[in-house]
């Protein structure tokens, strides 16, 4: 037996290629904000690798320093050093900000770290890592900065000396990484205006004005004795949630594990961003089964009178109901194809990470055959509803 | 091949509706059509020649009556077929006003589309097309699409369709309205032809004034009544 599909798509190809390739576009779009949804959970990993964490030390009752603002004493480090289980740790700060190079400024996430201690970039792509105490910078590529460029930070000058690749913070945005002291002061370093105003107003308090009280008060609020977090790698022979509990227990601060920081960026801090993607998805599901249901039924009632010839003639339902059912399927595989493929050439020019897993795709494919077949039953429906008699006239 | 009878319909009778609003569009139909002889149906809008065709083509169940189809009684009284698609496509051929071709398929494929259906192996199907198409002189197109065709050409197609199956009947509405005196006289000495050679019974329903006088047998059909007369025959003697 003929297929009696393949020959109607044969003879009407370039209308079914056409809109195969509209669907297929649409189907890329679908697939790209699978792939902007991944690409975030991704991103979050990466940040959380990239660390080179075993626990997040952060300030007790929050959700730090990624989810939530945390601030702890620069100096605790020293006393989780010397905890057992505990193999290094190192003050870390983050700051999401503008970095200006030249004309252009580009939105990054500042990191301050410790040369060679956790929190510091693993590799480069080219250049060294920070050996000086104040204005390197290591840069990661998708900021656009490259080796031996100044850029700005505040009120300093950092010269690039180094450049990395995905480091990025879980929003996506390319990581900067400076010195620990300059970015403690860019945390909270505030103009010369802000700081005489403070001053004065420091002074005019009557708490305050007693010999040396002024001037130790003055003092304080010059410099920043805080830190964002404190990474801690542990020893081997030690879990995680063992050397957790302890600095919790001792040190009230709040210790997170890299299995509970994972759940705070991906199930907290992206949640809102994956239902609304979630969102995106399902409603493009219900466009893309509405257009194959409005095109394969406009098809199928364009050849009403050859159906009902066809019914006459003593065509079997069944042989009917699978001419449309494998023309709808048929403009899926088109989309599909046309879908897949747009979505891997535009995905790279995309500002964020976009992420095109194969299971995606796999469950895509899947998702598309259903939504074909389901929508053509409405076509099938009207189709069977033929009365052969139409066939012949009165 | 010999058949015994070609189609035989008694006392065939349709009502449409029940009660009051209840319709009588076939009140008794009697017709006889032998094997080989072409006959003509003819009655004027609304005498009831679409609701018989419709009967005869197993598409509406007649309300009473008797019809038997070659050597088989296919209604008395009630359908005695189950599976009255596989009657439409194994035992009546059909040729429309318009030819009605499948337009995605060619015309070869347009004529062995119905022993396919009917489970026939595609290339002793496209073999058997070929054949009537060579007998109905249009193999010369045989790898056309119906939209290369002259109407001419295509009601050849529809007729080769009509005979693929070697049904004992053939239905034929209207089948030269659209076309002009010479194609219409065409294609009703291609059927009488087609009649002998396969030894088929063919109703040709018609309102058309240049063939009426080909025929030998009439059926006249009024209110719902046939009445059979003698025709002129003409170009055929």
């Amino acid at each position: 037996m003929i297929s009696l599909a393949a020959r109607d798509v044969l003879h009407a190809w370039g209308k079914f290629v056409f809109t195969g390739v509209g669907l297929g576009l649409l189907i890329g779009v679908t697939l790209t904000m699978a792939g902007v949804y991944r690409g975030m959970v991704d991103d979050a990993k990466v940040l959380l690798n990239n660390s080179g964490a075993d626990l997040w030390v952060v300030q007790k009752q929050t959700l730090g320093p990624y989810a939530e603002p945390s601030s702890v004493h620069d100096d605790v480090y020293r006393s989780i050093l010397g905890m057992p289980g505990v193999a290094s740790a190192a003050n870390v700060t983050y700051l999401t900000m503008q970095v200006q190079q030249g004309d252009r400024d580009v939105r990054v996430m500042v990191v301050g770290i410790v040369p060679d201690g956790p929190g510091a970039p693993g590799y480069l792509l080219a250049g060294r890592q920070i050996v000086r105490s104040h204005y390197e910078a290591v840069a990661d590529v998708g900021t656009g900065f490259k080796l031996g460029q100044v850029i700005h930070i505040r009120r300093h000058n950092y010269t690039v000396v180094g450049l990395t690749r995905r480091m990025v913070s879980s929003g996506g945005d390319p990581m900067v990484f400076i010195p620990l002291r300059d970015a403690q002061e860019a945390q909270f370093l505030k103009d010369n205006d802000a700081i005489l105003n403070e001053r004065n107003r420091t002074a005019a308090n009557p708490a305050f004005s007693r010999p040396d009280v002024l001037e130790a008060v003055i003092n304080s609020q010059s410099n920043n004795p805080f830190v964002n977090a404190v990474l801690v790698q542990i020893k081997s022979g030690f879990t995680p949630e063992q050397v957790a509990e302890s600095i919790r227990r001792w040190k009230r601060l709040q210790a997170y594990t890299r299995a509970q920081m994972e759940e705070i960026l991906v199930a907290k801090l992206i949640a809102t961003s994956s239902k609304q993607i979630g969102m995106f998805l399902v409603i493009l599901a219900i466009v893309s089964a509405a257009i194959v249901a409005f095109i394969i039924y406009t098809l199928t009632m364009g050849k009403i009178r050859e159906i009902a010839v066809l019914k006459l003639i003593g065509t079997r339902n069944r042989t009917i109901a699978g001419m449309i059912m494998q023309q709808a399927v048929g403009l899926g595989l088109i989309g599909f194809i046309v879908g897949k493929i747009s979505a891997t050439v535009w995905a790279p020019m995309f500002p964020k990470y976009v992420l095109l897993e194969p299971g995606d795709a796999l469950r895509g494919f899947i998702a598309i055959v259903v939504i074909c077949i389901l929508a053509s039953l409405l076509a099938i429906r009207a189709a069977l509803k033929v009365d052969p008699a139409e066939a012949i006239g009165g | 091949m010999a058949r015994d009878r070609g189609i035989f319909i008694e006392g065939m009778r349709k009502r449409y509706g029940e009660g009051e609003t209840a319709v009588d569009a076939l009140k008794e139909v009697n017709m006889q059509v032998m094997p080989g002889e072409v006959v003509g149906l003819i009655g004027p809008s609304g005498s009831g020649k679409s609701t018989l065709l419709k009967a005869l083509g197993a598409v509406i169940e007649p309300t009473a009556g008797r019809m038997i189809l070659g050597d088989e009684v296919i209604y008395d009284n009630g359908w005695l077929i189950s599976d009255l698609r596989a009657l439409r496509r194994d035992k009546i051929g059909f040729v429309f006003q318009a030819p009605y071709l499948i337009p995605f398929l060619d015309v070869t494929d347009n004529v062995a589309l119905l022993p396919m259906l009917a489970g026939r192996p595609n290339g002793e199907s496209r073999q058997r097309a070929v054949e009537l198409l060579e007998a109905l002189d249009i193999a010369h197109r045989a790898g056309a699409m119906p939209s290369q065709l002259s109407g001419g050409e295509q009601q050849r197609v529809a007729i080769a369709r009509a005979l693929v199956n070697q049904p004992p009947v053939i239905l034929a509405d209207e089948p030269t309205a659209p076309l002009d005196s010479e194609r219409a006289l065409a294609v009703i000495r291609i059927l009488n032809q087609m009649a002998r050679q396969y030894q088929t019974a063919i109703i040709v329903v018609t309102h058309d004034e240049k063939i009426i006088p080909t025929f030998k047998r009439i059926y006249h059909i009024r209110d719902g009544r046939t009445h059979e007369e003698a025709g002129e025959g003409r170009e055929f003697e």
